[in-house]
């Protein structure tokens, strides 16, 4: 569904990725894996049109992607929930959801998708009006999530979902990510929290001074020596 | 908006109070009350104004100072168009030509610097207030050697009636972008363009455009209040003034809804008037600045928003913090 060959990617003189090559396919959960510097915000940058690369090529349903416009790469079904739950603060809860669904395609089904969404998530139902920037953490990240359902992607990209969260409401997130796999999105997770990524995800990849250093099914990643070490501590 | 299943109830709860207000505007020439045809068109050219600025630079955040251009290059329009002899087009098709020229001219300018953020926009936007009234000057004293031109005039109900129907149009285009979803991308784009552009917005086109939308508004008012003055040139067509001042009413009346922006036009052009027919100009830029200053200290949501808040107080309500 979602393929990266040989690409390399920075700012200006800076080069941060080199040649790295990933393959997300159709009902997968990937993981990528790597720590602070490692390149994965550049990666989801490019990958999400935000940046151009110096060379590699980025291919979506069998689409090439790189040099898109972020909206229209968004309009092909590739959703992005940001790092930091970028939510738009100042909106309420409903029109951040409403934003979600802005791509022509999903703005037609928007109260519909709305309605499941709000099935998924009850209490983003109960706060329609409220600002977003009363929530908590966790609520936020939850209307992230939502918002990024909204378009009704195909492909989800969740940056670092568990980034400042009580260990309770990360399990609920992790367990909402299994749940979307569930209802047929594809979704590449990038994160630090790497033993719970490690154990919902199927596939992973490893990233690590912008190269990828390690891929292959979970159970290896979490079995390799150089994985205890230098992410989980063991 | 889904035309199929409109709620006419609460359709003509939102618009009965305008069209009532719209109705005793529209008779105003007929009360025999002189002054009032042209403190009215007063009002309306900085409601005009300042609800435009409001359009683009409330919603996304973006402080433009261009205002005085696109209000000068709708004088010039006039000027240039609708002299007070020779060839003369009729004041319509003036209107129409400059909201134009405007809309181009914003459509490029925005292109080119709405990549700028910030302070750096605000002062590339009000450089070309200072730009095209150079250049102006430059031709009209240089190489045609005649500074200024004479203008067609206009009786006031004539200006009114043309004021209010640009006041209509601009209203119509608020509405429909606020309650379309380019009202919500254009706030989205105040609040974190990369998040908006994930949403799938077309970020660079859809400000653009709105910006140049705003500009063929303001142009319009240019053209109009140029038929009220028989001689105009470069200093009083670019007048800087007319750039801070939108921006300071719009502050002043708080940009949460259609309401406040108008609101602080009529106050503050209503003060403007009452000090400059009593001579007090000078007096009046000393006010509006210490009138500002204590908006943004005591009520920064504007005169409206502190409205807004006392009644929640009254009301006892605790839904401060809800939209929509």
């Amino acid at each position: 569904m979602l393929k990266v060959d040989k690409l390399s990617a920075g700012y200006g003189n800076i080069q941060i990725l080199w040649d790295v090559s990933l393959q997300v396919n159709k009902g997968e959960i990937v993981a990528l894996i790597g720590g602070n510097g490692a390149g994965k915000s550049t990666l989801v940058r490019s990958i999400t049109g935000l940046l151009g690369a110096y060379s590699g090529n980025i291919e979506f349903l069998d689409k090439k992607i790189s040099g898109l416009e972020p909206y229209k790469i968004a309009e092909l079904g590739l959703s992005h929930i940001p790092e930091g739950r970028r939510i738009f603060t100042e909106m309420s809860v409903r029109e951040n959801l409403e934003m979600g669904a802005y791509p022509k395609n999903s703005w037609k089904n928007r109260k519909k998708t709305l309605s499941s969404v709000y099935e998924m998530f009850p209490r983003l139902k109960e706060r329609e009006r409220q600002l977003a920037r009363t929530f908590s953490g966790g609520e936020q990240q939850m209307l992230a999530m939502g918002r990024g359902l909204m378009s009704l992607p195909k492909l989800c990209i969740i940056d670092e979902p568990s980034n400042g969260l009580a260990p309770k409401v990360v399990m609920e997130i992790f367990e909402i990510i299994k749940n979307m796999r569930a209802q047929g999105i594809t979704i590449l997770l990038i994160e630090q929290n790497v033993k719970q990524t490690l154990e919902i995800s199927d596939r992973a990849y490893v990233l690590e001074n912008g190269r990828i250093v390690m891929e292959g099914d979970c159970a290896t990643c979490l079995a390799s020596a150089h994985i205890k070490k230098a992410y989980l501590g063991l | 908006m889904n035309l199929s299943n409109i709620n006419w109830k609460q359709l003509s709860k939102t618009f009965a109070a305008p069209l009532v207000i719209l109705l005793a505007l529209a008779l105003m020439p007929f009360y025999g009350w002189e002054y009032g045809v042209s403190l009215f068109s007063h009002f309306l050219i900085y409601i005009i104004l300042t609800v435009s600025w409001v359009m683009f630079s409330g919603a996304t955040g973006y402080i433009s100072l261009a205002t005085a251009a696109f209000y000068g290059i709708g004088i010039y329009s006039a000027a240039l168009l609708h002299p007070a002899t020779g060839f003369s087009l009729p004041l319509i098709a003036v209107i129409i030509v400059s909201a134009a020229a405007s809309f181009l001219v914003a459509f490029i300018v925005g292109a080119i610097t709405l990549r700028l953020k910030g302070i750096y926009f605000a002062m590339f936007t009000f450089g070309l207030v200072l730009l095209l009234f150079q250049v102006i000057n430059y031709v009209e004293t240089s190489i045609l050697g005649q500074r200024g031109r004479f203008v067609a005039l206009e009786s006031n109900e004539t200006i009114y009636y043309y004021l209010l129907g640009i006041f209509v149009v601009t209203m119509i285009v608020t509405f429909f972008i606020k309650n379309t979803k380019y009202g919500l991308a254009l706030r989205s784009i105040g609040e974190n363009e990369d998040a908006a552009a994930h949403s799938g917005v077309n970020v660079t086109m859809v400000k653009v455009l709105i910006f140049a939308v705003s500009a063929a508004l303001m142009s319009t008012v240019g053209v109009v209040m140029a038929t009220k003055t028989i001689y105009v040139d470069a200093s009083t067509a670019f007048n800087p003034m007319m750039s801070f001042s939108p921006a300071l009413m719009a502050i002043f009346g708080g940009m949460a809804n259609l309401y406040g922006p108008a609101v602080g036009a009529v106050i503050f052009s209503y003060v403007q008037e009452i000090l400059q027919t009593g001579n007090l100009n000078n007096y009046y830029m000393l006010i509006f600045g210490s009138i500002l200053i204590a908006t943004i200290l005591y009520m920064p949501q504007g005169l409206m928003g502190l409205i807004q808040n006392l009644w929640n107080r009254l009301k006892g309500a605790k839904r401060a913090l809800t939209r929509g």
